[in-house]
Protein backbone atom coordinates (compact mmCIF):
# COMPACT_ATOMS: atom_id res chain seq x y z
CA UNK A 1 0.00 0.00 0.00
CA UNK A 2 1.56 3.38 -1.27
CA UNK A 3 1.85 5.67 1.89
CA UNK A 4 1.52 8.55 -0.88
CA UNK A 5 -0.66 9.10 -3.32
CA UNK A 6 1.71 12.18 -4.76
CA UNK A 7 4.35 12.02 -2.56
CA UNK A 8 6.04 15.09 -4.84
CA UNK A 9 3.13 17.44 -3.76
CA UNK A 10 1.45 15.92 -0.70
CA UNK A 11 5.08 16.80 1.01
CA UNK A 12 6.15 19.67 -1.29
CA UNK A 13 8.25 22.28 1.35
CA UNK A 14 5.47 24.72 2.42
CA UNK A 15 7.73 27.44 0.48
CA UNK A 16 6.85 25.72 -2.74
CA UNK A 17 3.54 24.98 -1.83
CA UNK A 18 3.26 28.79 -1.06
CA UNK A 19 4.79 29.60 -4.83
CA UNK A 20 1.98 27.11 -6.84
CA UNK A 21 -0.73 29.58 -5.07
CA UNK A 22 0.57 32.08 -6.11
CA UNK A 23 0.98 31.32 -9.15
CA UNK A 24 -2.14 29.56 -9.24
CA UNK A 25 -4.28 32.70 -7.78
CA UNK A 26 -2.92 35.38 -9.97
CA UNK A 27 -4.54 32.76 -13.06
CA UNK A 28 -7.28 32.74 -11.26
CA UNK A 29 -8.55 36.15 -10.61
CA UNK A 30 -7.53 36.82 -13.72
CA UNK A 31 -9.52 33.64 -14.93
CA UNK A 32 -12.08 34.78 -13.85
CA UNK A 33 -12.38 38.22 -14.57
CA UNK A 34 -11.70 37.34 -18.15
CA UNK A 35 -14.67 34.61 -18.34
CA UNK A 36 -17.69 35.32 -16.01
CA UNK A 37 -19.83 38.42 -15.84
CA UNK A 38 -20.73 38.04 -12.50
CA UNK A 39 -16.95 37.93 -11.04
CA UNK A 40 -16.11 40.91 -12.94
CA UNK A 41 -19.02 43.13 -12.15
CA UNK A 42 -17.69 42.16 -8.26
CA UNK A 43 -14.36 43.22 -8.57
CA UNK A 44 -15.82 46.28 -10.49
CA UNK A 45 -17.24 47.15 -7.47
CA UNK A 46 -14.95 46.45 -5.05
CA UNK A 47 -12.25 48.03 -6.78
CA UNK A 48 -10.28 45.31 -7.47
CA UNK A 49 -8.16 44.53 -10.58
CA UNK A 50 -6.43 41.44 -11.12
CA UNK A 51 -3.21 42.78 -11.57
CA UNK A 52 -3.85 43.99 -7.54
CA UNK A 53 -3.30 39.83 -6.26
CA UNK A 54 0.49 39.61 -6.24
CA UNK A 55 0.69 36.84 -3.19
CA UNK A 56 -1.55 34.30 -2.06
CA UNK A 57 -1.71 37.13 1.41
CA UNK A 58 -3.50 39.11 -1.14
CA UNK A 59 -6.63 36.70 -1.45
CA UNK A 60 -8.15 39.21 1.53
CA UNK A 61 -8.33 42.25 -0.60
CA UNK A 62 -10.87 39.88 -2.93
CA UNK A 63 -14.90 40.36 -2.20
CA UNK A 64 -16.32 37.08 -0.53
CA UNK A 65 -18.92 35.01 -2.72
CA UNK A 66 -21.92 32.88 -0.58
CA UNK A 67 -24.31 31.00 -1.26
CA UNK A 68 -26.82 33.15 -1.99
CA UNK A 69 -25.06 34.48 -4.89
CA UNK A 70 -25.20 31.13 -6.38
CA UNK A 71 -29.02 31.59 -5.95
CA UNK A 72 -28.88 34.68 -7.31
CA UNK A 73 -27.34 33.76 -10.69
CA UNK A 74 -29.42 30.56 -10.69
CA UNK A 75 -28.83 28.36 -12.64
CA UNK A 76 -25.44 29.07 -14.17
CA UNK A 77 -24.53 32.71 -13.84
CA UNK A 78 -21.39 32.50 -12.44
CA UNK A 79 -20.13 29.65 -14.59
CA UNK A 80 -16.65 30.89 -16.28
CA UNK A 81 -16.85 28.19 -19.17
CA UNK A 82 -19.40 27.30 -21.82
CA UNK A 83 -22.08 24.76 -21.70
CA UNK A 84 -20.00 22.45 -23.81
CA UNK A 85 -17.02 22.17 -21.53
CA UNK A 86 -19.06 20.70 -18.84
CA UNK A 87 -19.45 17.19 -18.65
CA UNK A 88 -21.60 17.21 -15.54
CA UNK A 89 -24.45 19.18 -12.89
CA UNK A 90 -25.43 18.32 -9.71
CA UNK A 91 -28.08 20.30 -7.88
CA UNK A 92 -29.27 20.92 -4.36
CA UNK A 93 -32.27 19.61 -3.28
CA UNK A 94 -33.45 24.08 -2.24
CA UNK A 95 -34.84 22.56 0.92
CA UNK A 96 -33.58 25.88 2.78
CA UNK A 97 -33.47 28.17 -0.36
CA UNK A 98 -34.04 28.09 -4.11
CA UNK A 99 -32.19 25.36 -5.29
CA UNK A 100 -28.27 25.64 -6.55
CA UNK A 101 -26.25 24.12 -9.18
CA UNK A 102 -22.94 23.21 -9.61
CA UNK A 103 -21.11 21.98 -12.88
CA UNK A 104 -17.30 20.26 -13.69
CA UNK A 105 -15.81 19.86 -16.63
CA UNK A 106 -13.74 16.75 -17.18
CA UNK A 107 -10.74 18.48 -15.61
CA UNK A 108 -12.46 19.52 -12.85
CA UNK A 109 -13.66 15.81 -12.16
CA UNK A 110 -10.22 15.13 -12.63
CA UNK A 111 -8.98 17.13 -9.63
CA UNK A 112 -11.69 16.06 -7.75
CA UNK A 113 -11.09 12.46 -8.03
CA UNK A 114 -7.45 13.37 -7.25
CA UNK A 115 -8.44 15.31 -3.79
CA UNK A 116 -10.45 12.22 -2.91
CA UNK A 117 -7.29 9.81 -4.33
CA UNK A 118 -4.63 11.24 -1.69
CA UNK A 119 -7.25 11.67 1.12
CA UNK A 120 -7.87 7.67 0.43
CA UNK A 121 -4.38 6.82 0.21
CA UNK A 122 -3.90 9.14 3.72
CA UNK A 123 -5.83 6.33 5.23
CA UNK A 124 -4.91 3.26 3.90
CA UNK A 125 -7.62 2.47 1.58
CA UNK A 126 -6.54 1.64 -1.98
CA UNK A 127 -6.00 -1.31 -4.53
CA UNK A 128 -8.01 -4.35 -2.72
CA UNK A 129 -10.04 -2.43 -0.95
CA UNK A 130 -14.04 -3.06 -1.19
CA UNK A 131 -15.72 0.42 -0.40
CA UNK A 132 -19.19 0.89 -0.06
CA UNK A 133 -20.70 4.23 -0.41
CA UNK A 134 -23.52 4.48 1.33
CA UNK A 135 -24.02 8.54 0.31
CA UNK A 136 -26.82 9.25 -1.93
CA UNK A 137 -26.23 8.85 -5.45
CA UNK A 138 -27.46 11.50 -7.46
CA UNK A 139 -27.68 15.43 -7.29
CA UNK A 140 -26.15 14.55 -4.47
CA UNK A 141 -22.36 15.31 -4.61
CA UNK A 142 -21.00 12.78 -2.10
CA UNK A 143 -22.04 9.27 -3.88
CA UNK A 144 -20.29 9.96 -7.09
CA UNK A 145 -17.83 11.87 -5.44
CA UNK A 146 -16.68 8.85 -3.38
CA UNK A 147 -17.57 6.76 -6.37
CA UNK A 148 -14.63 8.17 -8.63
CA UNK A 149 -12.09 8.50 -6.32
CA UNK A 150 -12.49 5.03 -4.60
CA UNK A 151 -11.84 3.72 -8.14
CA UNK A 152 -8.91 6.29 -9.12
CA UNK A 153 -6.98 4.59 -6.02
CA UNK A 154 -7.75 0.92 -7.67
CA UNK A 155 -10.18 0.23 -4.77
CA UNK A 156 -13.79 -2.04 -5.55
CA UNK A 157 -16.76 0.55 -4.86
CA UNK A 158 -20.20 -0.97 -4.04
CA UNK A 159 -22.56 2.11 -5.05
CA UNK A 160 -25.22 1.12 -2.48
CA UNK A 161 -26.29 5.04 -1.63
CA UNK A 162 -28.72 5.08 1.17
CA UNK A 163 -31.54 3.31 2.40
CA UNK A 164 -32.18 -0.63 2.22
CA UNK A 165 -29.85 -1.12 5.52
CA UNK A 166 -30.52 -5.08 5.62
CA UNK A 167 -29.46 -5.04 2.00
CA UNK A 168 -26.40 -3.01 2.79
CA UNK A 169 -25.61 -5.14 5.50
CA UNK A 170 -26.07 -8.46 3.49
CA UNK A 171 -23.60 -6.92 0.54
CA UNK A 172 -21.63 -6.02 3.26
CA UNK A 173 -20.93 -9.72 4.56
CA UNK A 174 -21.15 -11.12 0.64
CA UNK A 175 -18.77 -9.08 -0.98
CA UNK A 176 -16.62 -8.48 2.45
CA UNK A 177 -16.77 -4.46 1.87
CA UNK A 178 -13.49 -2.89 3.88
CA UNK A 179 -14.49 0.64 4.22
CA UNK A 180 -17.76 2.52 4.34
CA UNK A 181 -18.83 6.18 3.42
CA UNK A 182 -22.08 7.56 5.02
CA UNK A 183 -23.06 9.65 7.29
CA UNK A 184 -21.83 8.73 11.16
CA UNK A 185 -25.71 8.26 12.42
CA UNK A 186 -26.03 6.42 9.27
CA UNK A 187 -23.13 4.11 10.25
CA UNK A 188 -24.36 3.82 13.78
CA UNK A 189 -28.45 3.03 11.99
CA UNK A 190 -26.35 0.10 10.43
CA UNK A 191 -24.51 -0.71 13.06
CA UNK A 192 -27.90 -0.98 15.52
CA UNK A 193 -29.54 -2.94 12.21
CA UNK A 194 -26.54 -5.32 12.03
CA UNK A 195 -27.07 -6.15 15.58
CA UNK A 196 -30.68 -7.13 15.11
CA UNK A 197 -29.57 -9.07 12.70
CA UNK A 198 -27.82 -10.41 15.23
CA UNK A 199 -24.85 -9.78 13.24
CA UNK A 200 -21.17 -8.07 14.80
CA UNK A 201 -19.69 -5.80 12.28
CA UNK A 202 -16.71 -6.02 14.33
CA UNK A 203 -16.90 -10.21 14.16
CA UNK A 204 -18.78 -10.88 11.10
CA UNK A 205 -17.48 -8.56 8.78
CA UNK A 206 -14.30 -7.37 7.51
CA UNK A 207 -15.12 -3.78 7.18
CA UNK A 208 -12.26 -1.63 9.36
CA UNK A 209 -12.53 1.61 7.89
CA UNK A 210 -15.31 4.21 8.00
CA UNK A 211 -15.31 7.94 6.27
CA UNK A 212 -17.89 10.23 7.60
CA UNK A 213 -19.23 13.39 6.79
CA UNK A 214 -22.15 15.28 5.59
CA UNK A 215 -23.10 16.13 8.86
CA UNK A 216 -20.78 17.74 12.12
CA UNK A 217 -19.90 14.63 14.54
CA UNK A 218 -17.82 14.65 17.67
CA UNK A 219 -14.61 13.42 18.95
CA UNK A 220 -16.50 11.47 21.37
CA UNK A 221 -18.68 10.25 19.05
CA UNK A 222 -15.82 8.82 17.00
CA UNK A 223 -14.83 6.81 20.25
CA UNK A 224 -17.90 5.18 20.80
CA UNK A 225 -18.28 4.25 17.15
CA UNK A 226 -14.65 2.64 16.86
CA UNK A 227 -15.11 1.12 19.93
CA UNK A 228 -18.67 -0.70 19.15
CA UNK A 229 -17.76 -1.31 15.73
CA UNK A 230 -14.03 -2.03 15.91
CA UNK A 231 -13.28 0.07 12.60
CA UNK A 232 -11.28 3.35 12.44
CA UNK A 233 -13.68 6.04 11.94
CA UNK A 234 -12.23 9.29 9.59
CA UNK A 235 -13.61 12.56 8.98
CA UNK A 236 -14.36 13.50 5.60
CA UNK A 237 -15.10 17.08 4.22
CA UNK A 238 -16.22 18.89 1.51
CA UNK A 239 -19.27 20.64 0.41
CA UNK A 240 -21.40 20.65 -3.31
CA UNK A 241 -20.04 24.24 -3.86
CA UNK A 242 -16.47 23.42 -3.78
CA UNK A 243 -16.92 20.01 -5.63
CA UNK A 244 -18.17 17.71 -3.17
CA UNK A 245 -16.64 15.20 -0.80
CA UNK A 246 -12.77 16.28 -1.02
CA UNK A 247 -10.88 16.30 1.84
CA UNK A 248 -10.17 13.40 4.76
CA UNK A 249 -7.89 13.31 7.85
CA UNK A 250 -5.09 10.71 7.40
CA UNK A 251 -4.55 7.89 9.87
CA UNK A 252 -3.38 10.35 12.22
CA UNK A 253 -6.76 11.61 12.91
CA UNK A 254 -5.44 14.98 13.56
CA UNK A 255 -7.22 17.13 11.33
CA UNK A 256 -8.11 17.34 7.99
CA UNK A 257 -5.81 17.91 5.25
CA UNK A 258 -6.78 20.98 2.84
CA UNK A 259 -4.74 20.28 -0.61
CA UNK A 260 -3.27 23.68 -0.82
CA UNK A 261 -2.18 23.33 -4.69
CA UNK A 262 -5.84 22.68 -5.14
CA UNK A 263 -7.36 25.43 -2.84
CA UNK A 264 -6.27 28.84 -0.88
CA UNK A 265 -8.11 28.23 2.70
CA UNK A 266 -8.97 31.04 5.02
CA UNK A 267 -10.49 31.16 8.61
CA UNK A 268 -12.36 34.43 9.27
CA UNK A 269 -14.63 36.45 12.25
CA UNK A 270 -18.19 35.61 10.74
CA UNK A 271 -20.04 38.46 11.86
CA UNK A 272 -17.02 41.08 10.29
CA UNK A 273 -15.73 39.16 7.90
CA UNK A 274 -11.86 39.73 8.97
CA UNK A 275 -9.61 37.25 8.51
CA UNK A 276 -8.02 35.42 11.46
CA UNK A 277 -4.67 33.93 12.49
CA UNK A 278 -4.23 30.33 12.34
CA UNK A 279 -4.92 28.80 15.95
CA UNK A 280 -8.37 30.99 15.97
CA UNK A 281 -11.93 29.73 15.36
CA UNK A 282 -14.06 31.15 12.70
CA UNK A 283 -15.79 30.61 9.68
CA UNK A 284 -14.21 28.90 6.89
CA UNK A 285 -13.40 30.44 3.64
CA UNK A 286 -12.31 28.77 0.33
CA UNK A 287 -10.98 29.91 -2.77
CA UNK A 288 -11.18 26.55 -5.59
CA UNK A 289 -7.42 27.38 -7.38
CA UNK A 290 -7.87 24.77 -10.32
CA UNK A 291 -11.42 24.60 -11.01
CA UNK A 292 -12.78 25.90 -14.18
CA UNK A 293 -16.39 25.33 -14.35
CA UNK A 294 -17.51 26.90 -11.02
CA UNK A 295 -14.20 28.48 -9.73
CA UNK A 296 -15.35 30.53 -6.14
CA UNK A 297 -13.11 33.35 -4.79
CA UNK A 298 -13.57 33.41 -1.06
CA UNK A 299 -16.28 31.30 -0.94
CA UNK A 300 -17.93 31.53 2.63
CA UNK A 301 -18.92 27.68 3.62
CA UNK A 302 -20.85 28.58 7.41
CA UNK A 303 -18.42 26.32 8.91
CA UNK A 304 -16.46 27.14 11.88
CA UNK A 305 -12.95 25.41 12.29
CA UNK A 306 -9.37 26.07 12.99
CA UNK A 307 -6.66 26.21 10.56
CA UNK A 308 -3.20 24.32 11.39
CA UNK A 309 -0.57 25.35 9.23
CA UNK A 310 2.33 23.52 10.88
CA UNK A 311 3.56 19.95 9.37
CA UNK A 312 1.67 16.55 9.92
CA UNK A 313 3.12 13.64 11.56
CA UNK A 314 2.33 11.40 8.43
CA UNK A 315 4.60 14.37 6.22
CA UNK A 316 2.12 15.83 4.26
CA UNK A 317 2.75 19.77 4.56
CA UNK A 318 -0.37 21.47 3.46
CA UNK A 319 -3.13 23.02 5.94
CA UNK A 320 -5.51 20.79 8.50
CA UNK A 321 -8.67 22.16 9.22
CA UNK A 322 -9.72 21.09 12.75
CA UNK A 323 -12.47 18.92 13.40
CA UNK A 324 -16.15 21.26 12.18
CA UNK A 325 -17.05 22.18 15.56
CA UNK A 326 -20.56 23.49 13.71
CA UNK A 327 -22.25 25.51 11.08
CA UNK A 328 -22.92 29.28 11.57
CA UNK A 329 -26.12 28.17 10.89
CA UNK A 330 -26.80 25.34 12.99
CA UNK A 331 -26.17 27.61 15.90
CA UNK A 332 -29.10 27.85 18.22
CA UNK A 333 -29.86 30.14 20.35
CA UNK A 334 -31.09 29.20 23.75
CA UNK A 335 -31.67 31.77 26.43
CA UNK A 336 -29.48 34.29 25.06
CA UNK A 337 -26.65 31.58 24.96
CA UNK A 338 -25.17 30.03 21.79
CA UNK A 339 -25.15 26.35 21.51
CA UNK A 340 -24.01 24.36 18.44
CA UNK A 341 -24.92 20.82 18.50
CA UNK A 342 -21.84 19.22 18.00
CA UNK A 343 -20.84 20.79 21.56
CA UNK A 344 -23.83 19.10 22.98
CA UNK A 345 -22.97 15.67 21.41
CA UNK A 346 -19.62 15.73 22.82
CA UNK A 347 -20.85 16.12 26.50
CA UNK A 348 -23.60 13.62 25.80
CA UNK A 349 -20.78 10.95 24.48
CA UNK A 350 -18.95 11.32 27.65
CA UNK A 351 -21.59 10.06 29.56
CA UNK A 352 -21.30 6.13 28.83
CA UNK A 353 -25.11 5.49 29.71
CA UNK A 354 -26.31 7.55 27.22
CA UNK A 355 -26.52 6.27 23.48
CA UNK A 356 -25.93 7.29 20.44
CA UNK A 357 -29.57 9.13 19.36
CA UNK A 358 -29.90 12.31 20.87
CA UNK A 359 -32.29 15.10 19.64
CA UNK A 360 -32.69 18.75 21.09
CA UNK A 361 -35.63 20.49 21.04
CA UNK A 362 -35.92 24.12 21.48
CA UNK A 363 -39.13 25.39 22.03
CA UNK A 364 -40.93 28.48 23.78
CA UNK A 365 -43.15 28.73 26.78
CA UNK A 366 -44.21 32.51 27.30
CA UNK A 367 -41.36 34.38 26.92
CA UNK A 368 -38.96 31.59 27.48
CA UNK A 369 -36.76 29.19 25.55
CA UNK A 370 -37.20 25.87 26.99
CA UNK A 371 -34.60 23.16 25.87
CA UNK A 372 -35.08 19.81 25.88
CA UNK A 373 -32.41 16.71 25.41
CA UNK A 374 -33.83 13.41 24.31
CA UNK A 375 -31.59 10.59 25.20
CA UNK A 376 -32.71 6.91 24.69
CA UNK A 377 -32.37 4.19 27.07
CA UNK A 378 -31.51 1.08 25.98
CA UNK A 379 -30.37 -2.15 26.76
CA UNK A 380 -27.03 -1.95 27.99
CA UNK A 381 -27.98 0.56 30.24
CA UNK A 382 -31.71 0.27 31.81
CA UNK A 383 -31.75 -0.18 35.55
CA UNK A 384 -34.85 -1.16 36.64
CA UNK A 385 -34.15 0.88 39.46
CA UNK A 386 -36.35 4.63 39.27
CA UNK A 387 -33.77 6.01 41.10
CA UNK A 388 -31.00 5.26 38.69
CA UNK A 389 -33.17 5.98 35.61
CA UNK A 390 -33.61 9.37 37.71
CA UNK A 391 -30.00 9.58 38.55
CA UNK A 392 -29.11 9.00 34.54
CA UNK A 393 -31.63 12.15 34.00
CA UNK A 394 -29.88 14.64 36.80
CA UNK A 395 -26.37 13.52 35.41
CA UNK A 396 -27.09 14.49 32.14
CA UNK A 397 -28.50 17.84 32.95
CA UNK A 398 -25.64 18.72 35.10
CA UNK A 399 -23.40 18.05 33.03
CA UNK A 400 -25.14 19.86 29.76
CA UNK A 401 -25.13 22.54 32.86
CA UNK A 402 -21.36 22.64 33.68
CA UNK A 403 -20.10 22.38 30.36
CA UNK A 404 -22.48 24.68 28.51
CA UNK A 405 -23.97 26.55 31.03
CA UNK A 406 -27.37 25.73 29.39
CA UNK A 407 -30.51 24.50 31.29
CA UNK A 408 -32.24 22.09 29.49
CA UNK A 409 -34.96 19.31 30.85
CA UNK A 410 -33.45 16.21 30.12
CA UNK A 411 -35.70 13.29 28.77
CA UNK A 412 -35.59 9.61 29.08
CA UNK A 413 -36.65 8.14 25.90
CA UNK A 414 -37.58 4.55 24.50
CA UNK A 415 -35.14 3.18 21.87
CA UNK A 416 -35.91 3.92 18.22
CA UNK A 417 -38.47 7.07 19.34
CA UNK A 418 -35.52 9.13 17.81
CA UNK A 419 -36.22 9.60 13.95
CA UNK A 420 -33.01 7.72 12.45
CA UNK A 421 -31.96 8.95 9.21
CA UNK A 422 -30.69 7.48 6.02
CA UNK A 423 -28.83 11.10 5.21
CA UNK A 424 -28.23 13.84 7.59
CA UNK A 425 -29.27 13.43 11.37
CA UNK A 426 -31.88 15.98 11.96
CA UNK A 427 -30.40 16.70 15.89
CA UNK A 428 -32.17 20.15 16.38
CA UNK A 429 -35.97 20.55 16.63
CA UNK A 430 -36.35 24.22 16.75
CA UNK A 431 -40.34 24.44 17.41
CA UNK A 432 -39.79 28.59 17.80
CA UNK A 433 -39.36 28.86 14.04
CA UNK A 434 -42.64 27.11 12.84
CA UNK B 1 -30.69 -21.50 46.07
CA UNK B 2 -31.06 -21.19 42.55
CA UNK B 3 -34.63 -21.98 42.23
CA UNK B 4 -35.21 -19.42 44.96
CA UNK B 5 -34.97 -17.09 42.42
CA UNK B 6 -37.59 -15.41 39.92
CA UNK B 7 -36.92 -13.79 37.23
CA UNK B 8 -38.50 -10.37 36.82
CA UNK B 9 -39.15 -8.78 33.23
CA UNK B 10 -38.66 -5.38 33.79
CA UNK B 11 -39.68 -2.91 30.77
CA UNK B 12 -38.71 1.01 30.12
CA UNK B 13 -41.51 2.66 28.70
CA UNK B 14 -42.60 6.24 28.41
CA UNK B 15 -45.86 7.67 29.60
CA UNK B 16 -47.82 7.41 26.68
CA UNK B 17 -50.75 6.23 25.33
CA UNK B 18 -51.02 2.71 23.92
CA UNK B 19 -47.54 1.23 25.38
CA UNK B 20 -49.07 -1.03 27.70
CA UNK B 21 -51.52 -2.71 25.08
CA UNK B 22 -48.49 -2.50 22.79
CA UNK B 23 -46.28 -4.91 25.90
CA UNK B 24 -49.48 -6.58 26.98
CA UNK B 25 -50.23 -7.33 23.00
CA UNK B 26 -46.82 -8.75 22.35
CA UNK B 27 -47.17 -11.47 25.47
CA UNK B 28 -50.69 -12.49 24.63
CA UNK B 29 -49.40 -13.32 20.91
CA UNK B 30 -46.31 -15.45 22.49
CA UNK B 31 -48.77 -17.28 24.88
CA UNK B 32 -46.98 -15.52 28.03
CA UNK B 33 -48.89 -15.31 30.97
CA UNK B 34 -48.31 -12.58 33.37
CA UNK B 35 -48.87 -13.54 37.31
CA UNK B 36 -47.83 -10.47 38.48
CA UNK B 37 -47.65 -6.89 37.43
CA UNK B 38 -46.83 -3.66 38.37
CA UNK B 39 -45.94 -0.20 37.09
CA UNK B 40 -43.56 2.36 38.71
CA UNK B 41 -43.85 5.77 37.31
CA UNK B 42 -41.41 8.85 37.30
CA UNK B 43 -42.89 11.87 35.31
CA UNK B 44 -42.52 11.26 31.70
CA UNK B 45 -41.30 7.55 32.44
CA UNK B 46 -42.09 4.43 33.84
CA UNK B 47 -40.82 1.19 34.81
CA UNK B 48 -42.85 -2.07 33.90
CA UNK B 49 -42.12 -4.69 35.90
CA UNK B 50 -43.68 -8.49 36.09
CA UNK B 51 -43.68 -12.30 37.13
CA UNK B 52 -44.46 -14.27 34.02
CA UNK B 53 -44.26 -17.59 33.94
CA UNK B 54 -41.46 -17.86 30.55
CA UNK B 55 -39.47 -15.32 31.70
CA UNK B 56 -36.76 -15.67 29.19
CA UNK B 57 -39.76 -15.98 26.18
CA UNK B 58 -40.72 -12.91 27.41
CA UNK B 59 -37.33 -10.97 27.22
CA UNK B 60 -36.58 -12.32 23.81
CA UNK B 61 -40.22 -11.71 22.62
CA UNK B 62 -40.09 -8.05 24.04
CA UNK B 63 -36.47 -7.13 23.04
CA UNK B 64 -36.89 -8.28 19.48
CA UNK B 65 -39.97 -5.77 19.58
CA UNK B 66 -37.49 -2.79 20.26
CA UNK B 67 -38.23 -2.40 24.00
CA UNK B 68 -35.74 -1.56 26.40
CA UNK B 69 -36.49 -4.49 28.73
CA UNK B 70 -33.97 -6.34 31.00
CA UNK B 71 -34.64 -9.53 33.25
CA UNK B 72 -33.97 -9.05 37.23
CA UNK B 73 -33.57 -11.52 40.04
CA UNK B 74 -36.05 -10.57 42.56
CA UNK B 75 -37.48 -12.46 45.32
CA UNK B 76 -41.09 -14.35 45.84
CA UNK B 77 -41.84 -13.91 49.47
CA UNK B 78 -44.91 -16.42 50.98
CA UNK B 79 -46.90 -14.32 53.22
CA UNK B 80 -50.39 -15.56 54.92
CA UNK B 81 -53.93 -13.59 53.40
CA UNK B 82 -54.49 -12.05 56.27
CA UNK B 83 -54.01 -9.23 58.65
CA UNK B 84 -50.45 -8.72 59.48
CA UNK B 85 -49.57 -11.13 56.49
CA UNK B 86 -46.89 -8.40 54.74
CA UNK B 87 -46.00 -6.80 58.26
CA UNK B 88 -45.06 -9.91 59.37
CA UNK B 89 -41.96 -9.91 56.18
CA UNK B 90 -41.52 -6.14 56.38
CA UNK B 91 -40.90 -6.72 60.44
CA UNK B 92 -38.17 -9.99 59.35
CA UNK B 93 -36.36 -7.80 56.64
CA UNK B 94 -36.49 -4.72 59.06
CA UNK B 95 -34.81 -6.55 62.21
CA UNK B 96 -32.03 -7.68 59.86
CA UNK B 97 -31.45 -4.53 58.30
CA UNK B 98 -32.35 -5.56 54.53
CA UNK B 99 -33.10 -2.46 52.09
CA UNK B 100 -35.76 -3.20 49.82
CA UNK B 101 -35.47 -1.29 46.63
CA UNK B 102 -39.13 -1.86 45.63
CA UNK B 103 -41.85 -4.43 46.77
CA UNK B 104 -45.49 -5.26 45.19
CA UNK B 105 -47.95 -8.35 46.08
CA UNK B 106 -50.50 -10.20 44.52
CA UNK B 107 -53.14 -12.71 45.32
CA UNK B 108 -53.03 -16.67 44.44
CA UNK B 109 -55.64 -19.28 44.71
CA UNK B 110 -54.68 -20.39 47.83
CA UNK B 111 -54.76 -18.49 51.02
CA UNK B 112 -51.14 -17.33 50.72
CA UNK B 113 -50.62 -14.15 49.03
CA UNK B 114 -47.17 -13.18 47.03
CA UNK B 115 -45.01 -10.32 48.02
CA UNK B 116 -41.95 -9.87 45.33
CA UNK B 117 -39.14 -7.78 46.55
CA UNK B 118 -35.98 -6.81 45.09
CA UNK B 119 -33.12 -6.45 47.39
CA UNK B 120 -29.22 -5.77 46.98
CA UNK B 121 -28.17 -8.67 48.85
CA UNK B 122 -30.12 -11.47 47.56
CA UNK B 123 -28.11 -14.49 49.22
CA UNK B 124 -28.04 -12.62 52.28
CA UNK B 125 -32.40 -12.12 52.08
CA UNK B 126 -32.95 -15.99 51.62
CA UNK B 127 -30.24 -16.80 54.02
CA UNK B 128 -32.42 -14.63 56.72
CA UNK B 129 -35.75 -15.20 55.49
CA UNK B 130 -35.24 -18.82 55.44
CA UNK B 131 -33.84 -18.77 59.08
CA UNK B 132 -37.39 -16.75 60.01
CA UNK B 133 -38.92 -19.78 58.76
CA UNK B 134 -40.43 -17.42 55.92
CA UNK B 135 -41.13 -19.76 52.78
CA UNK B 136 -39.52 -18.12 49.37
CA UNK B 137 -41.52 -19.53 46.06
CA UNK B 138 -39.16 -20.11 43.20
CA UNK B 139 -39.43 -19.99 39.23
CA UNK B 140 -41.64 -22.94 39.40
CA UNK B 141 -43.78 -22.25 41.60
CA UNK B 142 -44.99 -19.17 38.98
CA UNK B 143 -45.22 -21.00 35.91
ZN1 LIG C 1 -1.50 13.72 8.27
Amino acid sequence: MPEYWDPLIERMPVDELKKVQEDRLKQLVRYVYDHSPFYRKRFDEAGISPGDIRSPEDVKKLPFTVKQDLRDTYPTGMFCVPQSQVVRYHASSGTTGKPTVVGYTQNDIKEWSTSLARGLTSIGVGRGDVVQVGYGYGLFTGGLGLHYGTEMVGACAIPTSSGNTERQIELMQDLGSTAIACTPSYFLHINEVAKNMGISLAKDTQLHCGIFGAEPWSEEMRRRIEEQTGIKAYDIFGTSEISGPLFTECTYQDGIHIWADQFLIEVVDPKTGEQLPDGERGELVVTTLVKEALPLIRYRLGDLTIIKNEPCKCGRTHPRIMRILGRTDDMIIVRGINVFPGQVEAVLMEIPEVAEHYQLIVEREGELDKLTVQVEVTGDVFSDKISDLMKLEKKVGKALHTVLNITGKVELVEPGTIPRSMGKAQRVIDKRKI
Amino acid sequence: MENKLIKQISIFAENKPGRLEEITGQLKSADINIRAFTIAEAGDFGVLRMVVDKPDRAHDVLHDAGFTVSETEVLGVEMSDSPGGLHEIASVLGANNINVDYAYAFATTTEKALLIIRVDDISNAIHILNRAGVGLIGIEDVK
